[in-house]
């Protein structure tokens, strides 16, 4: 049942710019890949946050981190996306690995905050960077190349690529998340004194987690960066990792769907409201509320409440 | 020279970090005693200093219109509670983010359909426009001095109020052990709306004393709510003594990296580079500072729980 839903999605996905093409939809095809780089971001923050319990209010560096790295690569004459997608999946994952390291030593809401001020931290980096157009942001003259006979300039190009890679994370999630190295994180999260006493190192697997989460999400910024062929300081302000928090809320925290519900549904969100008002928000932030009042375990818990 | 310069960055430092204070006062003990995350709080400082600023402008005067805005603010604080953050303490601290995000959300466009996208002006009260020359010869804003005395004021009462009444008492009873403090029969939840109708109106004097300073706009509480969880992270949840200590560490370091860190890497490097890195190393600093501390001493400076 639920293998089949998964498989008309991604069919009606796969569809969705050959109808939309010869619509004159084209901007929505844009607006899809968008979704899905954000649903990429949230999904990888859905791994620290919802199977590693780690709450995480600094996802937007590993993001920011993956963008700048693939936009500066490309400012500096390398457009090649198999060297600028790796190097931002990986600088992402360095980063992530010491912020992680450090932060990991703090519990609970202290945890929240010092990845929130690491975060700051890279904001002002990003500002500071001058020579990448510090606060104005870095326009990119164009999409990276990938080769392979693909034009990643066309947008639906470029929307297949994000989609196989979108669906490629999800798997892989889906099978990290029910291996062994997924068991133990999720068991830390229940009780973490308890795993360590049967000799599990937690404090590495966690590590670990927080590394992949980052790392995915800087490709997520690499992909974001060539999708808007702009990168900015904002893309790390702390808003924006609160706006990945809420997406993975609204989407139904440690489903490995919640990520991509989650931003599916807030995106579509300001869309709709953006066209009846110039006050979106404020509809937008109604919805949360209401959400956080009715329906607690996000989109994908009412999902399996009905279904 | 530079010891003039010294001493008026000194003052800076103090007019930022008792402000600072009054933000975080409110915050630590939201935090500290309900387990609270309330990203709205700056939203209260936005709301409180656009009331000030229309109220003044209305009435004519500064200081007509400060108790008013601050009254005015605390109700909304108190609705605010009573209504809707009442039903989030007993759940994660992720639903209270999100929650409170969508809160910051509604506040921002409530204050952009009631005020318009336009920053609003407010000016510095008749008779505090100007320096004043300090002993020494140091010339000075006389409404910064205003700032500081009100700041250093508000410490005052505060610290009487938590130490020496019952009020206060209950306060610190809940801070530090809020189940006991139930279980002794404290009145927790009227108990709570008061402090966070208090930690409004402390959240808008702020903001109506940085209006004349700071521009008076849509997103301003935004950046000035992180540098308030910076300060009570710093400081300890939970402890009004820990903010109020947090908040002039954050106020010095801040001022003092912004005015004397471009300067002092100039020695060292070309100055090209030094200015290119000074002013992101300057806005670091206090994140740094954070980030050691909680290295260090994981609970902050004072902890108010065991």
């Amino acid at each position: 049942m639920r293998r089949a839903a998964t498989l008309a999605v991604l069919a009606a996905a796969i569809a969705f710019p050959l109808v939309a093409t010869p619509l004159g939809w084209e901007f929505y095809v844009g607006f899809a890949s968008r979704i899905m780089i954000y649903a990429l971001a949230a999904s990888s923050l859905n791994l620290v946050l919802g199977y590693g319990g780690m709450l995480s209010f600094g996802h937007a560096a590993f993001v920011g981190a993956g963008a700048y790295t693939a936009g500066i690569l490309l400012t500096e004459g390398v457009p090649s996306a198999w060297i600028g997608w790796p190097a931002a999946v990986l600088v992402a994952a360095v980063l992530a690995v010491v912020i992680g390291a450090i932060s990991l030593r703090t519990r609970g809401v202290y945890f929240i905050m010092i990845t929130l001020a690491f975060a700051q931290m890279m904001y002002y980096v990003a500002v500071g960077m001058k020579t990448y157009g510090g606060e104005e942001g870095l326009r990119l003259a164009s999409r990276p190349v990938i080769g392979l006979g693909l034009d990643l300039k066309d947008d639906v190009t470029f929307y297949y690529v994000v989609l196989a890679i979108l669906a490629a994370a999800l798997y892989g999630l889906h099978r990290l998340a029910r291996a062994r190295f997924g068991r133990v994180v999720e068991a830390i999260r229940e009780n973490e004194t308890r795993m360590e006493a049967i000799g599990f190192p937690t404090y590495r697997y966690k590590l670990v987690c927080f590394a992949i989460g980052g790392a995915v999400a800087g490709l997520a910024g690499a992909l974001l960066a060539g999708h808007n062929s702009y990168v900015n300081p904002n893309l790390l302000y702390w808003t924006q990792s609160g706006t990945l928090m809420i997406m993975v809320i609204l989407g139904g925290v440690g489903h490995l769907y919640g990520g991509l519900l989650g931003a599916v549904a807030l995106l579509l969100l300001e869309e709709v409201f953006s066209v009846y008002t110039i006050h979106w928000q404020l509809g937008v932030g109604a919805i949360l509320l209401a959400i956080v009042l009715f329906a607690p375990k996000g989109l994908a818990g009412l999902a399996a409440k009905h279904g | 020279m530079t010891g003039i310069l010294f001493l008026e960055q000194s003052l800076n430092s103090l007019q930022f970090g008792l402000m600072l204070f009054l933000l975080a006062a409110g915050l630590t003990l939201v935090f500290g005693i309900m387990d609270m995350i309330n990203l709205a709080h700056g939203s209260l400082y936005m709301i409180g200093a656009y009331l000030m600023a229309s109220i003044a402008q209305a009435t004519g005067s500064f200081w007509m219109a400060l108790p008013l805005a601050l009254i005015a603010t605390a109700i909304v604080g108190a609705l605010l509670e009573i209504s809707l953050l009442r039903r989030l303490y007993e759940r994660d601290h992720l639903t209270q983010v999100l929650a409170t995000f969508a809160v910051i959300l509604i506040a921002n466009e409530g204050v952009r359909i009631i005020w318009g996208n336009q920053s609003l002006m407010l000016n510095a009260p008749a008779g505090l426009t100007g320096p004043v020359t300090l002993p020494g010869g140091m010339q000075y804003a006389s409404y910064r001095l205003a700032i500081i005395a009100v700041g250093v004021l508000v410490a005052l009462v505060l610290y009487f109020l938590v130490t020496k009444t019952k009020v206060g008492m209950l306060v610190r009873a809940g801070a530090s052990n809020r189940e006991m403090a139930i279980a002794m029969g404290v009145n927790i939840r009227r108990l709570f709306t008061i402090v966070f109708a208090t930690g409004a109106a402390l959240c808008a004097l702020a903001g109506a004393m940085l209006g004349p300073i700071l521009a008076v706009q849509v997103g301003m509480g935004e950046n000035i709510l992180i540098l308030a969880f910076v300060v009570i992270v710093i400081g300890g949840i939970g402890s009004i003594r820990g903010a109020l200590v947090g908040a002039l560490l954050v106020g010095v370091v801040d001022t003092m990296g912004r005015a004397f860190l471009p300067a002092a890497l100039r020695e060292f490097l070309s100055p090209p580079v030094a200015s290119a890195l000074g002013p992101a190393l300057a806005s670091i600093l206090i994140y740094v500072l954070m980030a050691a501390i909680l290295f260090w001493k994981p609970q902050g400076l004072f902890p108010a729980r065991g």
